[in-house]
C-alpha cells in the first residue's frame, strides 16, 4: 500500500473494511452476524441479477420499468423500495431486542459498536426508506388518478427522484458489504459524529444516504403539489378532491418546506467533517445547538408527512368499508391544513432538556398539545363516518380500527411528553422510543399496509388473500402491544434507549415480552409474504379487471385493474366529490365516450437512472474518499441534465385506434361480469363490478 | 382555459405565443415552487449566519474583512445583469431576431462572470488576512452562505450558455422559451439573494 | 405456565418501576409525579371516548346488523361539529394553564425554597463517566455523588466530550450538559439512601456503563464522607485529568483530593483551548 495510486483510487479502503475479513480475523458471534448480514446483501445481490439472466429479463426489465416514466410504475418500484428495506430494518429490531433480552447483566452477542450501527440503521430505514418511499409510491400512483390525470406534472423529475432513493437506499446496503454505517442514531447529532469523534466512514455514509433522501422527497413534493395544483380534471374542484388527495397535498407541502432543513443539516455536518469547517464542533465557536435546531425543523413536519397521507388512506378505507359518506369531509380537510401549519411550531419539543428558560419550554409545550386538537378531530370524524353505515370488517378496516384505538394512546403519551417537567424524566428513555412507535407503526405502518390491501387489487387487477392479509394484520396489531407497551415501564422506570446491556435485572421480564412482541412482529412480515405468494398463485380466482372491487367513491375506482396506461381513455368531468360513487347510482357510469382521441404520452427516458447510479456512485466515493468517482459521477449527472435538455422527441401517441381497442375490451369485460354484493365481496364472485342499490 | 385566464406571476407570453404560454402554466409554476424551497434553504443560512456571528473565536470578525467598495460594486453588477435578463426576456416575448436575444444574453453572462471575478478576489483577500472558513464559527457561517450564492450565479452561467446553444440549434421553440422563462426566476432570485446578503451580511458587518 | 409467567411479570415489573419516578425520593420527583398523575387521570376523559365508542359503533353498524338506519349520505351535523372541536380545546386550554404553570414551577434552573444554602456541585460528562466536583470542599468524584439529606442540591453541568444527558430518576428530571457551555440542575434528597444515576444520550461503546450513584445521607455522615474523601483521595493533578479524558470505563468510584480551583470552568473550555493552541 506504499505505491501512491492504490490510496488515489481506493480512498479509505482496506481489506478490513469488508465484514468477512473482520469475521475471519476474529470469528466471534458479532463478527459472524456482520458478515453474514453483508452476506445475505451480496448473495441476494447475485440471486437477482442471475435470475433476471437466466429469465431474459434485461430488456423488458429496462424497457418496462427502470426507464418508464409512467408515475403507476414509478409508484410500484417506490413500494418494492420500501419493502425490502423493511424487510431489513425488522431484522435489525429483533437483533436489538434479542441482544438487550440476552445482555442482561452480561454482554450479550452483540458488540456494542455494532448495536449502535443496528439502532442508527433501523431508524435512518425506518424513515428515509421504508416510510417515506412507501407512502410516496402510494402517492404517486393513486393521486393522478383521483384528480383525473394521465401524469404527474414533470414525469423525469418524478423519476429522478425515485432513482435518488434508490440511490440512497443502495448506499444503506452498501454499509453493510464495505466499511461501517453510523452509530449517531437516525438524528445523527453531533458533536459525536463530527470527525474529531467519529473518524470512520459511518456517519458520511448516513450523511450521503439522507441527503439523497431529502433532496429527493424535496423533488418529489414539488412534483405533487404542481400536480395536485394544475393537473386536475374539468370540475375536479379542491373541495371536490379525495381526502387522500388533500393529505398528500399537505404533505407535498410539507416536504417543499422541511426538507430543506434536513438538507442544510447534513450538508453543514458534512463541510465540518470533509472541509474542517466549525458548525456544530466543539471548537472555534461551533455549537450542536444549531444542528438540534435545523434538523428537528424538518424532524417534527417530518412526522405529519409520514402520519397525514395516512390519515387520507384511513379516510378513504372508513368511508368505503362503511358504505357511507365521509363525514365532516370540510372539518378533515381544515384539520389537515392545520396540523401542516401547526407542525411547523413545535420543533423545540425534541429538546426541552438543553437548558433553555422555563417560558420558552411552555410555549412550544402548548403548542405541542395545541396540534393534539385536529388530531384528535380526525380519530371523531372516522368514528362518525361508521356512524349510521354498513360496516365490513375488511383487513384495511381492521387495520383502520386498530389505528385508531392505538393512536389514542399513543396521543395521551405524547401529551405527557408535551409536558417539559416530564418530559425531563422520560426523554431519551425507552418511554419516548415507545411513544414514537406507539405514532408511527398505527399511524403510518398500518396505514400503510392498509393502503397495500386496499388498493393492490387496483394496482395488479387482482385481490390479495384475505385470510393471511387478517392473520399478517393479527400479527401486527398484537406484536405491537406486546413489544412496545414494556417499553412504557421500562422508561418509566429510567432505562435509557440505545443501551446495548442492561445492568437491572428488574427489567428482565419486560425485556423478554418486548422480544417476544419483535418476533411476532417478524411474524406479521412473513404472513405478508405468504400472502403475496398465495395471492399471486390464486390470482385467477381473484381477478378484478373491471376494477371497482369494494365499491369505491373516487375516480381511481373508474377505470380497469389495473389502468391502461393513459389512465383515462377521455378525461373525465366531474361535477361533484365522490362523483364515481354517485355516478353508479344515479347514472351509467361504464358508458363509453362519445369519440377517441389520439393521446400524447412520454417516451421512456435512461435519464433517471443514469442520474440515479451516478448520485450513487458519486457519494459512494465522497463516503470513501475515492476523490475521481465523487468527481465523474457529478460530471455523469451535469452531462446527463444537459443532454435531456436537448432531446426533442419526448413524445410518442397513442392512436385513437388503439386507445379504442383497449377502452372497449374493458368495457366488453364489465358488460360480462356480474354485479357483487357487500356481503361476499372478498369471495371469488367478486369480479370488481359492485352491486348498487339507488 | 385561454391564455387569459391562466397568468402566472413575472413575464407571460399570453399576448404573443398564447400556445406556448398555456404549456408554460404549471413549469412555471414548479419553478416558483422550486424557488420558493432554495429560498428556505438561504433563509436557514442566513439564520444560521446571524446566530453564528458572534462565534469569531478571537479570530476575524466582520468588520476587519468585509470591504464596502468591491461588495456595492457586486451589488451594481448583479442588479445590471438583472436588467439585462429582462431585455433578453422582452425580446424573446415579442419574438424579435435572436440576434438581440443572443446578445442580451451574451451581456448578462459577462456581468455575471465579472460578478464572480470580484466575489473571487474578495474570498482570496480574505483568504490572505486569515479569514478561512476552518478559523471559526462565524466564517463556517459566512464561508457556508455568501459561496452557496455564488455556486447558484456559476449554475445560471453554465445554464445561460446551454440556453445560448440550444438558441443556436432549436431556435425559439415552446421549450427553450419555457426555458428562459425559468432561468430569467432563477436569475432574478440570485439578486434578490444576493441583495439580503449585501444588507444583512455586509452593510451591518461594516458598521462600527 | 401462564399464572407462573404473569406472576414473574408482576414482580419482576414492580421492581422495575421502583427504580424510576414512581418510587420518588424528593421534592422535584415527587412534584413530577403528582402531575404525571394529574395529566394522565385528565388524558382518561380524551381518550375514554374514543376506546368506548370505536368498537361499539364499528360493530353494532356492521353490515349484517340490518335493524338500524342506513344513511349513505349523511355526512355532516354542526352539533356534532361542536361536540368534536370545542372539547378537546378546553382540555387543552386547561391543560395549558397546568404546563405553563408546571414548567415554571419545575424549571431545572430555579433554586429550590430552602433556609439552607444550596449544596454546590460542578459536573463535568467525560467518555464514558462521570466527574463530580465539590468546588467549595476540593474534592471531586467519579460516579458516586453523595449529597446530604435535605440540603438542596445545584450542579452545574459541562461536558469534556460529546453532549450527553444527565438523569436521576428517583429525585430529578435531565439537562444535557454541552461543551463549551454550563446547564443547571436543582435538587434534593428527602431521604437517606443510594440512587441510580445514567447517561441517557448514546455517546459511543461505553454508553452502557455511564451510570454514577447518588448517595443520599444524612448531614453528619455527610460531613465525615467529606473529610474522608478530602483524606484518602488522590491529589488531582494534570496526569489525572490526562487519564480521565481518556475514553474509558470507571469500574469502581474514584475519589480525589486537592482539586484546583477553577478545574470546572478550565473544562469547559477545554476544546477551545485545545484547537486555538494548534493554531
Amino acid at each position: 500500500m506504499t505505491d501512491p495510486v492504490w490510496p488515489m483510487l481506493l480512498g479509505r479502503f482496506t481489506w478490513d473494511s469488508l465484514p468477512f475479513v473482520r469475521a475471519w480475523h476474529n470469528p466471534t458471534t458479532n463478527e459472524l452476524i456482520a458478515a453474514a448480514a453483508g452476506g445475505i446483501v451480496v448473495v441476494s445481490g447475485i440471486a437477482v441479477l442471475v435470475l433476471i439472466t437466466v429469465l431474459r429479463r434485461w430488456r423488458w426489465l429496462w424497457t418496462e420499468w427502470l426507464t418508464s416514466l409512467d408515475h403507476k410504475k414509478i409508484g410500484i418500484l417506490y413500494i418494492v423500495i420500501a419493502l425490502v428495506m423493511l424487510a431489513r430494518a425488522l431484522v435489525e429490531a429483533n437483533l436489538m431486542r434479542l441482544q438487550q433480552a440476552v445482555a442482561v447483566g452480561n454482554p450479550g452477542f452483540v458488540a456494542p459498536e455494532h448495536f449502535a450501527e443496528l439502532f442508527s440503521t433501523h431508524g435512518s430505514i425506518m424513515i428515509f426508506f421504508m416510510a417515506m418511499p412507501f407512502l410516496t409510491g402510494l402517492i404517486n400512483y393513486l393521486v393522478p388518478l383521483q384528480i383525473g390525470a394521465r401524469d404527474v406534472a414533470f414525469p423525469v423529475l418524478n423519476a429522478i427522484s425515485l432513482w435518488l432513493t434508490a440511490a440512497g437506499a443502495a448506499l444503506m446496503m452498501a454499509s453493510l458489504v464495505i466499511g461501517r454505517f453510523s452509530t449517531g442514531g437516525w438524528s445523527g447529532y453531533p458533536p459525536f459524529t463530527e470527525i474529531g469523534f467519529n473518524p470512520g466512514v459511518g456517519p458520511d455514509y448516513w450523511i450521503w444516504a439522507v441527503t439523497l433522501g431529502s433532496l429527493a422527497s424535496t423533488m418529489t413534493g414539488i412534483n405533487i403539489a404542481v400536480t395536485i395544483y394544475k393537473m386536475r380534471c374539468p370540475g375536479m374542484k379542491l373541495m371536490r378532491m379525495p381526502l387522500f388527495t388533500w393529505t398528500s397535498l399537505c404533505t407535498a407541502i410539507l416536504m417543499i418546506f422541511a426538507m430543506p432543513p434536513l438538507t442544510v443539516a447534513t450538508a453543514l455536518l458534512a463541510l465540518d467533517r470533509y472541509l474542517g469547517f466549525h458548525f456544530f464542533t466543539n471548537a472555534l465557536g461551533g455549537n450542536m445547538m444549531h444542528y438540534a435546531n435545523l434538523f428537528w425543523m424538518f424532524g417534527h413536519p417530518e412526522v405529519y408527512i409520514v402520519i397525514l397521507p395516512a390519515f387520507g388512506i384511513y379516510s378513504e378505507v372508513v368511508s368505503t368499508f362503511s358504505s357511507k359518506e365521509l363525514y365532516g369531509y370540510k372539518s378533515l380537510v381544515i384539520a389537515t391544513m392545520a396540523i401542516a401549519v401547526l407542525s411547523f411550531t413545535v420543533w423545540l419539543h425534541h429538546f426541552f432538556t438543553m437548558g433553555q428558560s422555563a417560558s420558552i419550554n411552555a410555549a412550544f409545550g402548548i403548542a405541542t398539545m395545541a396540534i393534539g386538537v385536529p388530531t384528535g378531530v380526525k380519530i371523531y370524524n372516522w368514528i362518525w363516518t361508521m356512524f349510521r353505515g354498513e360496516v365490513r370488517f375488511t383487513t384495511p378496516m381492521i387495520y383502520a380500527l386498530a389505528f385508531m384505538m392505538t393512536f389514542v394512546l399513543g396521543g395521551l403519551t405524547g401529551i405527557i411528553l408535551a409536558f417539559p417537567p416530564l418530559d425531563y424524566i422520560v426523554h431519551n428513555t425507552l418511554f419516548l422510543v415507545a411513544h414514537f412507535h406507539n405514532m408511527l407503526i398505527p399511524g403510518t405502518l398500518y396505514g400503510l399496509l392498509a393502503a397495500y390491501t386496499f388498493w393492490f387489487p387496483k394496482v395488479f387487477g387482482y385481490r390479495l388473500d384475505e385470510r393471511w392479509g387478517r392473520i399478517s394484520c393479527l400479527c401486527w396489531i398484537v406484536g405491537f402491544y406486546l413489544a412496545f407497551m414494556p417499553l412504557y415501564v421500562l422508561g418509566a422506570s429510567g432505562m435509557a434507549r440505545r443501551t446495548q446491556a442492561v445492568m437491572e435485572t428488574a427489567y428482565r421480564p419486560w425485556l423478554y415480552m418486548a422480544e417476544a412482541g419483535a418476533l411476532i412482529l417478524l411474524c406479521a412480515f412473513a404472513a405478508l409474504i405468504v400472502q403475496l405468494w398465495v395471492s399471486i398463485r390464486r390470482r385467477g380466482a381473484n381477478d378484478v379487471f373491471v376494477g371497482d372491487p369494494w365499491d369505491g367513491r373516487a375516480l381511481e375506482w373508474s377505470v380497469s385493474a389495473p389502468p391502461p396506461e393513459f389512465n383515462f381513455a377521455r378525461l373525465p368531468h366531474v361535477d361533484q366529490a365522490h362523483w364515481f360513487y354517485d355516478a353508479k347510482r344515479k347514472y351509467a357510469p361504464y358508458a363509453p365516450p362519445i369519440a377517441y382521441h389520439d393521446i400524447w404520452m412520454l417516451r421512456n427516458s435512461a435519464v433517471a437512472p443514469v442520474i440515479g447510479i451516478a448520485s450513487g456512485a458519486a457519494t459512494f466515493g465522497l463516503v470513501w474518499h475515492m476523490w475521481w468517482l465523487a468527481i465523474f459521477g457529478l460530471i455523469v449527472i451535469f452531462a446527463a441534465v444537459v443532454a435531456r435538455s436537448f432531446v426533442r422527441d419526448t413524445h410518442r401517441v397513442i392512436p385513437a385506434s388503439e386507445v379504442a381497442r383497449i377502452d372497449e375490451s374493458w368495457r366488453e369485460a364489465t358488460a360480462r361480469a356480474q354485479p357483487v354484493p357487500r356481503e361476499i365481496e372478498t369471495s371469488p364472485a367478486n369480479q370488481g363490478l359492485a352491486l348498487v342499490r339507488s | 382555459m385561454s391564455a387569459s385566464e391562466t397568468k402566472h406571476a413575472g413575464l407571460n407570453l399570453g399576448g404573443t405565443d398564447a400556445k406556448t404560454h398555456a404549456e408554460a402554466e404549471h413549469a412555471i409554476f414548479g419553478f416558483w415552487i422550486f424557488l420558493m424551497s432554495d429560498a428556505v434553504i438561504f433563509a436557514l443560512l442566513f439564520a444560521t449566519y446571524g446566530v453564528m456571528l458572534p462565534a469569531t473565536a478571537g479570530g476575524p470578525t466582520p468588520t476587519s474583512v468585509f470591504k464596502i467598495g468591491p461588495t456595492f460594486a457586486e451589488t451594481l453588477l448583479l442588479l445590471t445583469s438583472s436588467l439585462t435578463y429582462g431585455m433578453a426576456s422582452v425580446a424573446m416575448k415579442h419574438g424579435s431576431p435572436l440576434g438581440g436575444i443572443h446578445r442580451w444574453l451574451a451581456v448578462t453572462l459577462l456581468l455575471g462572470l465579472i460578478f464572480l471575478a470580484f466575489e473571487w478576489h474578495d474570498f482570496s483577500d480574505m483568504f490572505a488576512q486569515g479569514a478561512y472558513p476552518t478559523r471559526s464559527g462565524f466564517l463556517s457561517a459566512f464561508f457556508g452562505l455568501v459561496p452557496l450564492h455564488g455556486l447558484h450565479v456559476i449554475a445560471g452561467i453554465v445554464w445561460i450558455l446551454v440556453m445560448m446553444v440550444q438558441l443556436r440549434v432549436f431556435g425559439l421553440d415552446a421549450r427553450v422559451k419555457i426555458n428562459l422563462l425559468r432561468l430569467g426566476l432563477f436569475w432574478h432570485f440570485l439578486d434578490i439573494v444576493w441583495i439580503a446578503i449585501f444588507s444583512t451580511v455586509y452593510l451591518p458587518g461594516l458598521l462600527p | 405456565m401462564a399464572s407462573l409467567a404473569a406472576l414473574l411479570l408482576l414482580l419482576g415489573g414492580c421492581g422495575a418501576l421502583d427504580l424510576g419516578v414512581m418510587n420518588h425520593a424528593g421534592p422535584v420527583a415527587a412534584d413530577q409525579w403528582r402531575l404525571y398523575k394529574i395529566v394522565a387521570v385528565v388524558l382518561i376523559f380524551v381518550a375514554g371516548p374514543v376506546l368506548l365508542l370505536v368498537p361499539l359503533i364499528a360493530y353494532h353498524y356492521r353490515l349484517d346488523n340490518k335493524d338500524d338506519a342506513y344513511r349513505p349520505n349523511w355526512g355532516f351535523s354542526w352539533s356534532l361539529e361542536a361536540l368534536i372541536w370545542l372539547p378537546p380545546i378546553a382540555i387543552v386550554a386547561g391543560l395549558g394553564v397546568l404546563l405553563c404553570d408546571a414548567t415554571h414551577q419545575l424549571d431545572p434552573y430555579r433554586a429550590l425554597p430552602s433556609k439552607q444554602p444550596p449544596l454546590e456541585v460542578q459536573v463535568v460528562a467525560l467518555d464514558w463517566k462521570w466527574l463530580f466536583i465539590y468546588p467549595d470542599d476540593g474534592i471531586a468524584t467519579v460516579n458516586q455523588l453523595a449529597v446530604p439529606v435535605g440540603r438542596p442540591v445545584h450542579l452545574s453541568l459541562t461536558s469534556g466530550t460529546v453532549m450527553q444527558s444527565l438523569l436521576i430518576p428517583q429525585l430529578a428530571g435531565q439537562i444535557y450538559a454541552m461543551a463549551g457551555m454550563r446547564t443547571q440542575l436543582n435538587f434534593a434528597a428527602d431521604r437517606p439512601g443510594v440512587y441510580r444515576g445514567l447517561n441517557t444520550q448514546f455517546n459511543g461503546a461505553g454508553f452502557q456503563h455511564q451510570k454514577f450513584s447518588v448517595v443520599a445521607m444524612p448531614d453528619r455522615e455527610y460531613r465525615h464522607w467529606l473529610t474522608l474523601r478530602a483524606a484518602d483521595g488522590q491529589p488531582f493533578d494534570d496526569n489525572v485529568l490526562k487519564s480521565l479524558m481518556q475514553k474509558s470505563v470507571a469500574q469502581r468510584p474514584l475519589f480525589f483530593s486537592k482539586v484546583p480551583p477553577g478545574l470546572f470552568e478550565h473544562m469547559m473550555m477545554a476544546n477551545m483551548q485545545k484547537e486555538e493552541a494548534i493554531r
